[in-house]
Parts: structure tokens; sequence; C-alpha cells
């Protein structure tokens, strides 16, 4: 990279501007990512943190409309390879606390059972950090003793409170854990349909659809970085063909001048990437207490690093021009 | 060690037909020696400057580098051989703005993966035999015309090159640096057994040189 070093000090003016592009979408693209993992999390997060490995839901039917009576959690209980079939009747509604209504989604699991935050009994309900309870909690006629934990648990955007669910009651899922079982068998014979607790997050409707919008624009993000990179250096690569016309008759080969080439835009990209990342952690933490952000590294820096990938690949498109490039056109003014 | 073009003949396409560049031109230029071609326009001396500088493969007869025969070789091969063995110095000095005077030669080390600092001493040495050590640390915009072409030149002998292909070195200069040039190089091509072909229409500094080759529509006329 002897030449590529130079002229990056050379035409800093030109690589500054395209670098400041590159840390803009990065900051952009951070931000985003942040953003969606803590929306993320406050449509999931309940869910996800359930201490199970599949739930089950009614035949063709979700979160919002799964209906299980006591009698399927009893038969799935008693099905070989699983260990436990916690029923768990999720409901969304309004609740009274410390005096202000708040709105909330209930979990309600069996007495003792091990899913809720800290163990449950009849007349108390777990609060997570933010309900905000201290003492009671009443939901329509049912009053509890609130427990509140400091457990940030959220579904489909609300808080949640555990409470106890009354024997014999209907569940929306169960909450399977097991070991060598035939899913598919015990579906068919019990009218259910059973999914992976991971895969079980995209039978929350508002997760899906806000998700999905929010994958599809730090999509356009990536390729828009992709675009404008690849317009960027092949725009760069016409304006030096001269001079790499100069170096393959000077004896320049190509892989040279390719390492050359790409090793320019790596660093350009790279030093983008990180001051971008670095740029979207601070606006992460400064903005954190006001809107759902996950701010940790994985979250933040994983965009920068498929914004140097897909840049990349974009100065890649320019490869074809430095290639195609006659050396004979350094002799060209006598020609 | 030394350039020789035997029968070479290239054509180029010229509408249906193809135009003939070189026409079976025959050429010995021995080490230590400066031949001097000259001709009119369109007489063929770009065209035997391109094949000679392995630029361009020619249609039939052969090229000898060297001692290395050129036909046959790779691209690659052919790239390897330019910067290991063969010096061109352009009609345009061609030099790469980003980089300083020295850098221009360095370039030519580090092109062969050979960028030491033996080589960062060859390359200040070098412009100090052309008369602008001082400028080493000057970029081409910072430099006169004369004092490109210098750089220009060094950096072709950076390579201790066999062969120094020299094109119009005096075209854009007045006639007493473009004097300076060609004694520069003849005192270079002795010095140091460079076999040199020095293209030109300029008749005028031919005083300096060993031979004289004239070329007319792609044919060797007078030798």
């Amino acid at each position: 990279m002897f030449v590529a070093w130079r002229e990056l000090w050379f035409a800093r003016g030109r690589f500054g501007l395209m670098g400041g592009v590159v840390v803009l979408i990065t900051v952009l693209v951070g931000l985003l990512s942040g953003l969606t993992a803590g929306l993320g999390a406050r449509n999931t997060s309940a869910v996800a943190g359930l201490p199970a490995d599949h739930l089950v839901f009614a035949a063709d039917a979700g979160f919002a409309d799964s209906v299980l009576g006591a009698d399927v959690a009893q038969a799935w209980a008693r099905v070989p390879g699983v260990r436990s079939a916690t029923p768990v009747r999720i409901s969304m509604t309004r609740a009274q606390v410390d005096g202000r209504s708040v709105g909330v989604a209930v979990f309600a699991v069996p007495d003792g059972s091990p899913l809720a935050p800290v163990r449950l009994r009849q007349g108390v309900a777990v609060v997570s950090s933010g309900v905000g309870g201290r003492s009671t909690l009443s939901i329509g006629a049912d009053s509890y003793q609130a427990v509140p934990t400091s457990t940030e648990d959220y579904y489909s955007h609300a808080p949640v409170v555990w409470v106890t669910l009354p024997a014999d009651a209907p569940a929306t899922v169960l909450a399977l854990s097991t070991s060598d079982i035939d899913l598919v068998a015990a579906d068919r014979s019990l009218g259910t349909h059973t999914v992976e607790l991971g895969d079980s997050l995209a039978e929350i409707g508002s997760f899906a659809a806000e998700n999905g919008s929010l994958q599809l624009m730090r999509g356009f993000l990536f390729a828009i970085s992709a675009l404008v990179v690849g317009a960027f250096f092949t725009v760069w690569t016409i304006q030096r063909g001269a001079d790499v016309a100069v170096l393959k008759a000077l004896g320049a080969s190509t892989p040279y001048l390719l390492r050359d080439a790409l090793g320019q835009a790596l660093v350009l990209l790279a030093i983008g990437a990180v001051v971008g990342t670095a740029i979207a952690l601070g606006l992460g933490a400064l903005v954190g207490s006001a809107v759902p952000f996950v701010l940790d590294l994985p979250t933040v820096a994983l965009p920068g690093a498929v914004i140097v990938v897909l840049g990349l690949l974009g100065a890649a498109l320019s490869i074809r021009r430095i290639t195609s490039v006659d050396p004979l056109t350094a002799l060209g003014s006598t020609r | 060690m030394s350039l020789s073009l035997n029968e070479v003949t290239l054509t180029y396409p010229d509408g249906a037909g193809r135009l003939t560049a070189l026409d079976a031109v025959t050429l010995e230029v021995p080490a230590g020696s400066l031949t001097a071609v000259v001709g009119p326009s369109g007489s063929g001396k770009s065209s035997l400057l391109a094949v000679a500088a392995t630029l361009v493969r020619p249609d039939s007869g052969e090229v000898s580098i060297g001692g290395t025969t050129t036909a046959g070789l790779s691209r690659a091969a052919l790239s390897a051989l330019r910067r290991r063995a063969v010096g061109i110095v352009f009609q345009q000095p061609n030099l790469l703005p980003a980089l300083t005077a020295v850098e221009q030669l360095q370039v030519m080390a580090h092109l062969d993966g050979q960028l030491t600092r033996a080589a960062r001493a060859k390359a200040l040495l070098l412009l100090e035999s052309v008369g602008i050590g001082e400028l080493a640390h000057r970029r081409p915009h910072q430099l006169s015309g004369g004092q490109r072409q210098r750089v220009n030149i060094a950096r072709a002998l950076m390579v201790s090159p066999s062969v120094l292909l020299v094109d119009e070195p005096t075209s854009a200069l007045d006639h007493e640096r473009g004097a300076a040039i060609v004694e520069l190089l003849a005192a270079h091509t002795r010095a140091e057994g460079i076999a040199t072909v020095l293209v030109t229409h300029d008749t005028s500094h031919l005083a300096s040189t060993d031979a004289l080759v004239t070329l007319a529509d792609g044919a060797v006329r007078s030798q």
C-alpha cells in the first residue's frame, strides 16, 4: 500500500468527505440497531426469558388467539420426553398500581411455578421494574400485594405482572422443557402446534410488524452504504486511471494494484466505521433513558462490521476498471 | 545485456483492414550504447517503443531483453520483466501526484518487494546524479517541467535496467534543457552499461548518441 497510503493523505479532503459519509451511515445504522434491539426487547423479553425450550400453541393460533384447556396441559405433561409443561395465560389489561393506572401484560402461571422471577403464591403479584409498583396492585376486582423486582420483563411494549393461574384455568401457551421428543407426533395427536422459544417471538403480532419495518430500514441503509462507497471508488478509480496505467507500464502486477485499491477502501471504511460506532455508542448512552435502546457493543458494533464488508464489496465494483486499464496509454501522448 | 528486435511486425485494426505499424523491423542495441530512433509522425517510433517495452505483443518476430525472449511469456511474467529489467522514460513525466520525488523512485523498489533503506539511499543518490537531490521531498506540482523530467529519468534508472526506453524526453523542454537531458541519458547509458533507445523527432540533440535509426512507414530506412 505504498501508493495507497500516500494518496489517502494527499487527497485527504476527498477521502475525508467520503469518510464522513461512512461515519454518518454507521451512526445511523448503529442507532437504528440499538433502537431495534431495544424495541424488540420491549416486545419480547418476557417470552424470550422464559426458562423453557419450546412453546405450545393451539393449532393455527398465535399469542393473540391461542387457548389451551387444562386437559391439553395435562396431556402434554404425559408425552415422553417432556420434563415439564407449564401453562401460561397471557393477557393485556390495565392495572391500578399505587393509585395509578398502568397498562400491563399479565402472565399468569400456576402457584409456585419456576417461570416467574420469584416464587408466586396466591394474592401476590410479582411486578417487573417497568410497572413501578411498591405496595398494592389491582387488576379488575382482584387485589394483589405487589412484590417489585429488578427484572425488566416486557411483552408487547407493556411491563409484565406475574400472578397465579387458577387450577384448571385455560392457558395461552404451554412452556415446555423437553429432551428427545417427537414434537410433530405430539402436535398431531394433541391438536396443537409447537415452536422453539426463539421462533415463537414471531407469533407476537406487533413484534413481527415492527421488527420487519426496522430491519427493512437497516437493510436499505446497508445497501445505500455499499452503493455510495462503490460509486466513490469507481469515480476515484476513473480519476486515477492515468496513474494506474503508469504503474502498470512500470511493471506493477494486477494483484499489487488491487491490494492497493482495496486496502485504501478498507482503511477508509474501518476508520469511518470505528468513529461512527463510537458516536453511536455515545448517542445511545445519552438517549438510553428516554427511549428503549440496547447499548452493548455487539448490537452497535456489528452494523459497523457489516458496513465495512459491504463497502468493500462496493469498492470491488471498481476492480474491473483497474484490471482493464491499458498500460499503453502511459505512452499515449506520442501514439 | 542488450535489446534486440528481430523481424518484428506489428499491425493495428484500421477499419475493415489492418494498419502496419512496424514492418519486419530488426534492431540491435548493445549494452552501453545509446541508439536514437527518428522519423516523422506515424513512422512507427512509438510502436517500436511499445513493443520493446513489452506493452504490446508483436504479430510476428522476436523481442529479446537482456537475453530473455519475450514471446510466450505470460502477462505477469512480462510485468516482472518490465519492473526488473526495463526502464521507461515517458514523454510526459507521468509522475504520481501523491508522491514526492524520492518516493517516485522508491515505488519502483516497492513494486518489486524490495523497499529497503538501501533502496531509499539509492533513490536519493540517483536524484543527486540527475542534479535534483535537494528537491527529493517535493511533489510533482512543486517541480518545474525540466525537474519533473529528471525525476522521470531517475525513476527509470532506479531498477538498474538492462534496457532503457526513452520516449521524446525533450519535447516539452527548451533546447538547452533538452540537450542537458540527452547528455545525462548518454552518461548513464555508458556508465551503467545500459542498452538505451531514444525515440525522438528532434535531431538537434543527436551528438551524444552512438547510433541512429530512421523509421518511415513502419520500416527501418537507414541504420
